[in-house]
């Protein structure tokens, strides 16, 4: 009996000392923002998982509709063939169905893991506003705030403009889909556009801290606030405010129709470009075409705690869909996001430079850069490439 | 005898006086009166310019100039001066050069005056590649039709709690179908052969639902011509790769600001973009889109190309085709010779010069 009381007394002052510590780092007497930085200045926003289970992480595949399948299983392969020490676990999500039960899975998956890779689901838009699009729940749910696509020109890809290399931070979650719409009377209906100081405030922080992490000299913000005053003007006034706080960035602000206009004639003039979520789309999907298709730009979807990689204009290539036509670089690129993500880098470094060097040098093109290249002979082109060597 | 003679005189006053309305009715029908609204800045220049250009090509046009700068009416609203509304409505017809947003004057901008005053409710913008003024994109032929009343920019906002705004698109039937039917009523009678409605149905379920679903019903009535849909971003991602895809496009007031604007810069720049705002009762006013260039006015250096193509789009929608014909083909042959252009199409020649070459071009051609 004696024996025992002396083990229980220091093993209770460590379990004490223990909570003590850990209840001292988040003081919840500290107020929210404050909070939140404290937080942040710790540790970095979306801070990946701890590989558990011998070094290997596991990431949540949602394959997705289209060509998404294909390209998952042409991830996979190239992954078993690089030995990279990641272990996906697949969540098929059947978009036809009218219940939620497949996606809430996914979601579930996704908060167990911490990380995904996915593909676009389809959404039949002649459905009733009930069903509401997979993709948006996905990010709304995990609010993953921040849709970063970075496009660049590649070398061995002809397009009109040359040496381009901006980078789109893009809201996620809220403004123009919101999905709060009614119809007042038969025939006349209201589709709300929300903007909130918090988000917007969030938004801007993370164009901007992303623009300094990475020497980035401009970040401009794209809006309507000549006509949406309020809205858009708000969006404005966040973006300013936090420009004040990096004033190594210039900072300037530019009306969207005016954006695309400059997008087409003189693109190289952007470098880092934020925005809501409406613009956001169309600008990115506008610098996708320009540095040479959907086909070649990854997207990331960041939030505080989760992670989700696609490609960068979310399409789902249905009218390609089995026909090994598809072109796998924007899903692979969006692999190697993943592995610099999961911190990997030596991995991601190695499978890009692969990638890269297939796209510019041996001109192994599909279809729709003007080639007559096949899905798997692009993959297997890639694993072929020489000095193929991870270093450490 | 007499009365033979006298029914014989009759005779020949009645066709003299029937050959006489005939004749009347015919100039009358040929001399049409359009309203000219010249506008701040560059405006009376290029109007000018225009002007002249007409009176080279004999069109049957005789110009009316108001001014639409805002008055406070009874009520303490703003509108637009009583003569210019009057001039309007008579004509139906109207030409409008660039107009100042007012900063500080207290009323709203006049392009949004207009546009309630007249009720257009259809912004066409054609965009065609312009030969000799070389952009990277070549053989863009396609027309942007924009609902311009409603949409996004209901301007109806407010801010629900601090640091919380909420902004409302309206989209209602009666204005979506107005929209989907002019637009195929534009593809038949301008000989296009398909209409691709731009929407977000994805996500704005019943708004852009609502929207497309008047564009199906248009689509039925009018079965000549081809309808397709398409979202947003693969509208915006095909038209840089590829814009030769498109032909009529017709979309809500946002994403038309947006496509209407990205199609001009692949033309070359809203210096060289005609557009044209259809109303309610036959109303039609054509504008040049630019700004007003406060820096360049009164230099005569401006480029009138933009509203000279808007006014071929104008002779055109009065069915004066041959005209149109002679005074677009004109300015083109100007542009693709290089040798008079203003300085924003990298030439160095004035307004008059260049203005000068297409009347010399316009009366050869007779």
């Amino acid at each position: 009996k004696i024996k025992m009381c002396s083990f229980v007394r220091p093993f209770l002052l460590s379990v004490i000392l223990t909570s003590m510590f850990s209840l001292l780092r988040s003081d919840p007497l500290l107020p929210p923002s404050t909070q939140q930085v404290h937080r942040d200045s710790l540790v970095c926003a979306s801070q990946p998982p701890p590989a558990q289970y011998g070094g290997r992480h596991t990431v949540t595949l949602i394959p997705g509709d289209g060509i998404g399948p294909e390209l998952a299983n042409h991830v996979r392969e190239l992954f078993r063939f690089c030995c990279v020490p990641v272990d996906f676990e697949v969540v098929n999500v059947d978009s036809t169905m009218a219940s939620e039960d497949d996606i809430n899975n996914a979601i579930m998956a996704i908060r167990r893991n911490g990380v995904a890779l996915k593909g676009n689901l389809e959404t039949n838009h002649n459905l009733p506003p009930s069903y509401k699009s997979r993709n948006n729940l996905l990010r709304t749910t995990l609010d993953l705030y921040a849709n970063v696509m970075h496009c660049q020109s590649l070398p061995g890809v002809r397009t009109r403009h040359r040496n381009i290399d901006i980078m789109i931070i893009r809201e996620n979650t809220e403004g123009e889909y919101s999905s709060l719409e009614h119809e007042n009377v038969p025939g006349v209906v209201e589709c709300l556009k929300i903007i909130t100081r918090t988000k917007s405030l969030r938004i801007a922080d993370y164009a901007f801290r992303t623009a300094r992490e990475k020497g980035r000299t401009r970040v401009t913000a794209v809006h309507k606030a000549n006509i949406m005053k309020l809205g858009d003007g708000l969006f404005l006034e966040c973006c300013k405010e936090v420009a004040s706080g990096y004033p190594e960035i210039t900072f300037d602000s530019m009306i969207v129709d005016n954006t695309t206009m400059q997008l087409v004639s003189r693109p190289q003039q952007f470098d880092v470009m934020v925005m809501p979520n409406l613009y956001g789309n169309v600008v990115s999907n506008v610098c996708a075409g320009l540095v040479g298709g959907p086909g070649l730009v990854p997207g990331a979807n960041y939030g505080e705690d989760y992670a989700v990689f696609e490609t960068g204009t979310r399409n789902t290539g249905k009218s390609i869909a089995n026909t090994n036509t598809a072109n796998p670089t924007a899903m692979l690129l969006a692999s190697c996001l993943l592995l610099d993500h999961l911190k990997l880098h030596a991995y991601a470094n190695m499978i890009r430079r692969a990638i890269l060097s297939t796209v510019t040098e041996t001109r192994l093109h599909t279809a729709d850069l003007g080639g007559q290249g096949s899905t798997s002979e692009v993959v297997q082109s890639i694993m072929k490439v020489k000095n193929f060597t991870v270093t450490f | 005898i007499s009365g033979v003679f006298w029914s014989f005189l009759n005779g020949r006053c009645v066709i003299f006086l029937a050959y006489l309305n005939i004749v009347c009715l015919c100039s009358a029908s040929q001399m049409q009166t359009v309203t000219l609204i010249p506008g701040d800045g560059i405006g009376p220049e290029i109007s000018v310019a225009v002007m002249k250009i007409f009176e080279a090509a004999k069109a049957p046009i005789q110009w009316e100039e108001r001014n639409v700068t805002a008055i406070k009416g009874p009520g303490g609203k703003w509108m637009i001066p009583p003569d210019a509304k009057e001039s309007m409505d008579k004509n139906k017809i109207g030409l409008k050069g660039p107009l100042k947003t007012p900063i500080a004057a207290g009323h709203p901008s006049m392009n949004l005056l207009l546009r309630k005053t007249f009720d257009l409710y259809a912004n066409v913008r054609p965009c065609v590649s312009i030969e000799g003024y070389k952009t990277p994109y070549t053989d863009v032929n396609l027309v942007t039709i924009r609902e311009n009343t409603e949409g996004e920019y209901s301007g109806i906002e407010h801010v629900i709690v601090d640091g919380v705004v909420q902004s409302i698109k309206l989209i209602t039937e009666q204005a979506s179908q107005r929209i989907a039917e002019y637009a195929f009523e534009y593809a038949r009678n301008n000989q296009r052969a398909s209409v691709t409605a731009v929407h977000k149905a994805n996500i704005m379920r019943m708004s852009d639902g609502l929207f497309l679903r008047k564009c199906r019903e248009a689509a039925e009535k009018h079965r000549d011509v081809k309808f397709t849909e398409m979202y947003l971003d693969t509208v915006c991602l095909n038209m840089v790769q590829d814009p030769t895809q498109f032909d009529v496009l017709v979309m809500p007031n946002l994403y038309g600001d947006i496509l209407s604007d990205l199609c001009a810069g692949l033309i070359g720049g809203l210096g060289v973009t005609p557009s044209g705002n259809i109303g309610a009762n036959g109303v039609a006013i054509f504008e040049s889109v630019h700004g007003t260039a406060p820096d360049i006015a009164g230099k005569d250096m401006a480029n009138p190309t933009a509203l000279l193509l808007s006014a071929v789009m104008m002779l055109r929608h009065m069915g004066l085709h041959g005209h149109a014909k002679k005074i677009e083909a004109a300015c083109f042959d100007t542009i693709r010779d290089e040798k008079v252009r203003t300085q924003d199409l990298g030439g160095n020649s004035k307004c008059s010069e260049f203005t000068d070459a297409i009347c010399q071009r316009v009366r050869d051609m007779d």
